[in-house]
């Protein structure tokens, strides 16, 4: 059954495997010649160099989902819809045991290709990430580490099921893409923060905190630039007394006479403001704010990487498992 | 004796749609089986159930004395050729020989290549652009080179042009003799069943009308005819089966287990199609009407 499996998974283990290594060509080329030119001056990098950068980053984004798409939506419903699932549901094996062998393969590659790409390419771009980028931040968090094993996987598996459910290899692959994108900004946004307690610092405000006025339904609220907290996942900032409450836009309105009026219709920066009086305004309402109020981060410390990586990655795995037990149960008992 | 197919009450529904009712039958081994029936009678239903790839809403059935598809031994025991011959368009004829070794512990690549070599084909072309009638060749050889007990055919000739038809049957009947395995293949033709089945199963939706050998349902159905006359009466243990009038004659097909010898009747011998036509068209004029004539040769 494995080499029938194979066997029809040939052509695009072949398409993805070529794919890869052109990848690893083209990074082996360049990847010396940038970190060289990074070390001595990043601003003599070339917009080649850069459009690299931004075709790898795009690619580690969008391969998972690919690999949904085109080796987890057609695993199966390509059978039933060219009906060859009559002819190998009568052969000597049974549908359990097929489905299983197919869903292990194709899903073992799925997960290998997009996760040996992220490695490739975090070895290419590590040199510059481990001096400019952080990687526990939102951009770069699914992108790196072990969570592209996972994501890879899962969607394989949406794909797969999705292929079995909808019997149609082009509304499943559609509905892979949907899924997947929903289920990465579900976990990301709702259950990655939860994978343990943020802790929370505070730090006072100092003259060259940059902050501004934000307005929002409650009122106008004081947002303070992010703290520097090397690596680590920033969750929120806010400025708050002692008693934790933020400043009430009563206050705002006295401290900032001048301000106030004009801050509600954009968010206003130090460095934005030209004129002399404003600024002075600003510089007298920033002291009155500095002297009760402090600013409040919570952030998850640079420290919690791996196990945040862990468990993403084990949140997405159990998740494919969950569905290629159901496409197993569903192929046995419901499939006709 | 294991029957090759045995049902009791099998039923298979869709949401409301009854696509077979109640159907008893006592198939046995070592016959060449014909199903026969319109477009949609529900044979394709029935072949489907006794492979596994349904699984049946009420009744029973045992295949070789087995659940169908319980296991890779009962799959490995029968052999099937859905409707339609699907095959692998993108593989070869090799892959597909190839592909039959891997999934099945029985396979017996030498009688395979024997075939494809036989019938001409080019082990590389292929399967998507094979003709219709090297097509069902190759899911025939498929389907017996794994060394069924029991080979199920869907509807195996209904694309086929005439010559295809006639040597896709010819192999089949060459099969049936060199191999000893039983077959059951379905057709809405009578035609294409005549020449080989000794045994016929009339499926008329969503019912088993008649099923037995061939030879014992032609000695045991007759074709009466007369000059019409009213207030005819007819001995009790004959079935009438269908009744035609016209002004002056008046015909019947009657199933009796004995030869009629009344001196009031022309009696003729019927027969396959007129049979068949009969329980269809019996079938068609009152669908509610019972049963299911089953096992003239028990």
């Amino acid at each position: 059954m494995i080499r029938l499996a194979w066997r029809q998974f040939r052509t695009e283990a072949m398409t993805g495997i070529g794919a890869l290594v052109v990848v690893a060509v083209v990074l082996a080329v360049t990847g010396p010649h940038i970190v060289d030119v990074y070390r001595a001056s990043p601003s003599q990098l070339t917009s080649t160099d850069h459009g690299l950068q931004i075709a790898l980053m795009a690619a580690l984004l969008v391969v998972p989902a690919l690999v949904g798409i085109f080796f987890g939506a057609p695993l199966i419903a390509r059978e039933l819809e060219s009906g060859t699932f009559r002819l190998i549901f009568t052969q000597g094996v049974t549908r359990a045991r097929w489905l299983l062998v197919k869903l292990a393969l194709v899903g073992l590659a799925s997960s290998v290709l997009a996760g040996g790409l992220s490695l490739m390419v975090a070895w290419w771009a590590n040199p510059i990430n481990i001096e400019n980028a952080n990687r526990f931040s939102l951009a770069l968090f699914g992108m790196f580490g072990i969570v592209p094993f996972g994501y890879a996987l899962f969607a394989f598996a949406l794909g797969a099921s999705t292929g079995l459910l909808s019997r149609r290899t082009l509304p499943a692959m559609a509905t892979t893409l949907v899924g997947y994108v929903a289920a990465r900004l579900a976990v990301t946004f709702w259950v990655r923060p939860h994978f343990a307690a943020p802790l929370t610092n505070s730090f006072a405000l100092t003259a060259n905190s940059q902050f501004g006025f934000q307005g929002s339904p409650s009122g106008l609220q004081v947002v303070v630039q992010n703290p520097s907290i090397p690596n680590a996942w920033v969750l929120s900032t806010a400025v708050a007394d002692r008693a934790g409450h933020a400043p009430t836009t009563a206050f705002l309105s006295k401290a900032c006479p001048g301000v106030v009026g004009g801050a509600q219709r954009a968010s206003v920066g130090k460095g934005a403001v030209g004129k002399g009086a404003f600024l002075g305004q600003m510089q007298q309402c920033f002291t009155a704010i500095a002297a009760k109020f402090h600013g409040v981060v919570t952030y998850q410390p640079a420290s919690r990487y791996w196990s945040f990586q862990s468990y993403e990655t084990a949140l997405f795995v159990a998740l494919a498992l969950v569905l290629a037990g159901l496409s197993v149960w569903w192929v046995r008992k419901q499939l006709t | 004796m294991t029957a090759a197919i045995e049902t009791a009450g099998l039923t298979k529904r869709y949401g409301r749609r009854v696509a077979l009712s109640e159907c008893t039958l006592s198939i046995p081994t070592g016959k060449v089986v014909g199903l026969v029936g319109p477009n949609g009678a529900g044979k394709t239903t029935l072949l489907h159930l006794a492979v596994g790839l349904l699984e049946p809403s009420a009744g029973s059935v045992k295949v070789l004395g087995h659940t169908p598809a319980e296991g890779p031994e009962q799959l490995g025991r029968v052999g099937f050729v859905a409707q339609n011959t699907p095959l692998y368009a993108a593989m070869s004829v090799t892959d597909h020989l190839r592909l039959g070794g891997w999934v099945n512990p029985t396979w017996d690549m030498a009688l395979a290549e024997q075939r494809i070599q036989h019938l001409g084909l080019d082990p590389h072309q292929k399967a998507g652009t094979l003709s219709g009638g090297q097509r069902a060749q190759l899911a025939l050889t498929l389907g017996i080179a794994k060394r069924p007990e029991l080979l199920i055919l869907d509807e195996p000739v209904a694309s086929l042009d005439p010559l295809a038809r006639r040597e896709f049957l010819r192999a089949l009947m060459a099969i049936a003799v060199e191999h000893g395995v039983s077959i059951v293949l379905s057709s809405h033709l009578v035609a294409d069943l005549e020449r080989v089945c000794d045994y016929l199963v009339v499926l008329v939706a969503p019912r088993v009308q008649v099923a037995g050998d061939i030879e014992t349902l032609l000695a045991i159905h007759h074709r009466l005819s007369a000059p019409r006359r009213d207030g005819l009466r007819l001995p009790r243990d004959w079935e009438v089966i269908e009744k035609s009038d016209t002004e002056r004659q008046s015909t019947l097909i009657v199933r009796h287990d004995e030869p009629i010898h009344d001196p009031a009747w022309t009696v003729e011998q019927l027969d396959l199609e007129d049979l068949v036509l009969a329980y269809m068209s019996r079938a068609a004029g009152s669908g509610a009407q019972t049963p299911t004539l089953v096992g003239a040769a028990r």
